[in-house]
């Protein structure tokens, strides 16, 4: 019971940082019906951005921690909007309207480039930070076995509903999530009304690229170590978690990160650590065999 | 208040219009008919910007619009509804007029929606509902009411008239008439329906092959011989039967 409680608290937790970057995945799909590539890359580059504004700043006492942290996010959400945004505008915009085979290999590569750029500015050694956040909870203990929550893990959990609820209010409120939903819809017709369909797609991925730096920043802070090529595999997995969820849907995209997570706790905490994502992938097969959109994904039936 | 000149556009090799002329006067409603393929939505779309003219020259209030994107054209006054009605499907009906009020003044938009709603009240009770569940007729009302929330001094309509039931297009052609002659708005519309767009009109083209072999006084055009042989169903009909009789 306790170690099982320790594995949803630690597949929460993973969760939800895939479903931190899972998101844009998700919304960049919806907007231009393609898969960004690069994400993971832009994730990783976020973690490095954070890592190196904590740096920057130095060591500082306890009470200023959280200043340090919210000063590391807001650089960090910034400088990789800043990339995802050239990252647009240099390996998409110049081939909207080609095939798409076109703009995929783009795609890819540019998460090679984006790797092997971060790989030579700042060496392919792992990167490691002291924990600025240590301490936590002890839920219960039993025959010696703790169940812990740590203040890092209610941190994550917390920005992670924070965010999504942000962004769900964005999209679902405002001019500019209306404009977004349009350009997903229909992108003749967005012009046609007026709206700025480059801008708009331009915005979607500065967006889900600042997530993608929050999740970076947390995954720093949770491990204490990155290295350039930490996107590639949380990129896998959160594109993955975008999937499962249903491809093009928020909610879907934070619960299908959830779901990987889960899966990878528990099969790392009860069977075996090696075949983690082995069976996140496989329960991924399963799942599109019997619900192919998704789990929240909309079936195409709307008569248009 | 519209011209267009010498227009010419393309997709990829295929040339849909070959050297328009067409001219829009301030108030005025014009119709342009022509066969399925002659180039009638392209010459709509092509004022929009979407595809752009490869040459020629589209001037509206004075003002090139060749060349220029289509959001920037879309706020200097014109609206389309276009082929298809193209309403946002997993929008509501008041999120496709806030998408229509875009580029007007946000303090207008309660008045505008009010208005929208008077010409056509099925939309107030659907307003909350999905675009893509309306009906056709439905679709085609909230296609013109977004159009008019823009504010438009030119309106663009490609065959309001398609695929409706006659009370619903008399409605809908009510609806034009109404708005040309108590707002002002320009008018160019595209109708299948010959004969009902040519009463409405002030005044006509004919395009065939991308290209205006006719104009004129649409009570004049309506009188052509070759427009009623070739486009007005009804009058070839009656013919047929004046023959037979
Ligand atoms: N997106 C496109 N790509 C290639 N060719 C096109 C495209 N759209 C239209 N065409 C071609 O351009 C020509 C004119 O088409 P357009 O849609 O303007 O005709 P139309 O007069 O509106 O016909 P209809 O009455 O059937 O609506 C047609 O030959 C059509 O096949
Ligand atoms: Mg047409």
């Amino acid at each position: 019971m306790e170690y099982f409680l320790q594995q949803l608290i630690n597949g929460i937790t993973l969760g939800a940082i895939y479903g931190l970057i899972a998101i844009g995945y998700t919304m960049v799909y919806g907007i231009i019906g393609m898969i960004n590539f690069a994400h993971g890359e832009i994730y990783m580059i976020g973690a490095f951005i954070a890592l190196g504004t904590i740096l920057a700043i130095g060591p500082v006492g306890a009470g200023a921690v959280v200043l340090a942290i919210l000063l590391a996010l807001l650089v960090a959400m910034m400088l990789t909007a800043t990339y995802g945004w050239m990252l647009e505008r240099v390996a998409y915009r110049p081939l909207r309207g080609a095939p798409r085979l076109a703009a995929l290999i783009s795609a890819i590569g540019m998460s090679i480039l984006l790797q092997n750029y971060v790989q030579l500015t700042q060496g392919a050694r792992v990167k490691t930070l002291q924990p600025l956040v240590a301490g936590g909870f002890t839920l219960m203990e039993h025959d010696g076995f703790e169940v812990s929550l740590s203040y890092m893990q209610i941190l994550i959990v917390v920005a992670t509903i924070a965010l999504m609820t942000i962004f769900t209010l964005v999209i679902t409120r405002t001019a500019l999530g209306r404009a977004q939903r349009a350009c997903e819809q229909d992108s003749t017709m967005a012009a046609l009304v007026g709206i700025n369909v480059d801008r708009t797609i331009a915005l979607t991925f500065v967006m889900g690229a600042a997530l993608a730096a929050v999740a970076g920043l947390m995954v720093t802070l949770y491990y204490g170590v990155i290295d350039f090529f930490i996107g590639f595999v949380a990129g896998i997995k959160a594109f993955t978690a975008a999937v499962f969820g249903g491809i093009g849907s928020i909610p879907g995209a934070i619960l299908g990160g959830l779901l990987i997570g889960l899966i990878e706790a528990f099969w790392s905490g009860y069977f075996s650590i090696e075949y983690k994502d082995v069976a996140a992938f496989s329960i991924l097969v399963l799942v599109l065999l019997f619900r192919p959109t998704g789990l929240l994904g909309r079936p195409e039936v709307e008569k248009v | 208040m519209l011209d267009l000149r010498g227009v010419e556009t393309f997709y990829g090799h295929i040339q849909a219009l070959r050297g328009v002329d067409l001219h829009v006067g301030e108030g005025e409603i014009v119709a342009l008919i022509g066969a399925n393929g002659a180039g009638k939505s392209t010459l709509l779309m092509t004022v929009c910007g979407k595809p752009a003219p490869r040459a020629g020259s589209i001037r509206f209030q004075g003002k090139e619009l060749a060349g220029r994107s289509t959001h920037e054209i879309m706020r200097t006054g014109i609206a389309h509804a276009p082929e298809g009605r193209r309403i946002f499907p997993r929008l509501t009906v008041l999120e496709n007029l806030q998408l229509g009020a875009l580029t007007a003044a946000p303090e207008h938009f309660a008045t505008d929606v009010e208005r929208v709603f008077t010409l056509f009240p099925v939309l107030r009770q659907r307003s909350g509902q999905r675009g893509g569940t309306l009906s056709g007729g439905e679709q085609q009302m909230l296609a013109i009411g977004r159009a008019l929330m823009s504010r438009p001094r030119l309106l663009l309509l490609d065959e309001p008239s398609l695929g409706l039931a006659p009370m619903i297009v008399q409605h809908i052609f009510r609806v034009i008439r109404d708005i040309n002659e108590t707002a002002g708005v320009s008018v160019l519309l595209v109708e299948q329906n010959a004969y009902h767009a040519l009463r409405l009109a002030r005044r006509g083209y004919v395009l065939v092959n991308g290209r205006i072999t006719l104009s004129g006084e649409g009570a004049a055009l309506l009188d052509n011989p070759e427009i009623r042989a070739a486009y007005l169903e009804g009058g070839a009909r009656s013919d047929k039967a004046g023959t037979g009789a």
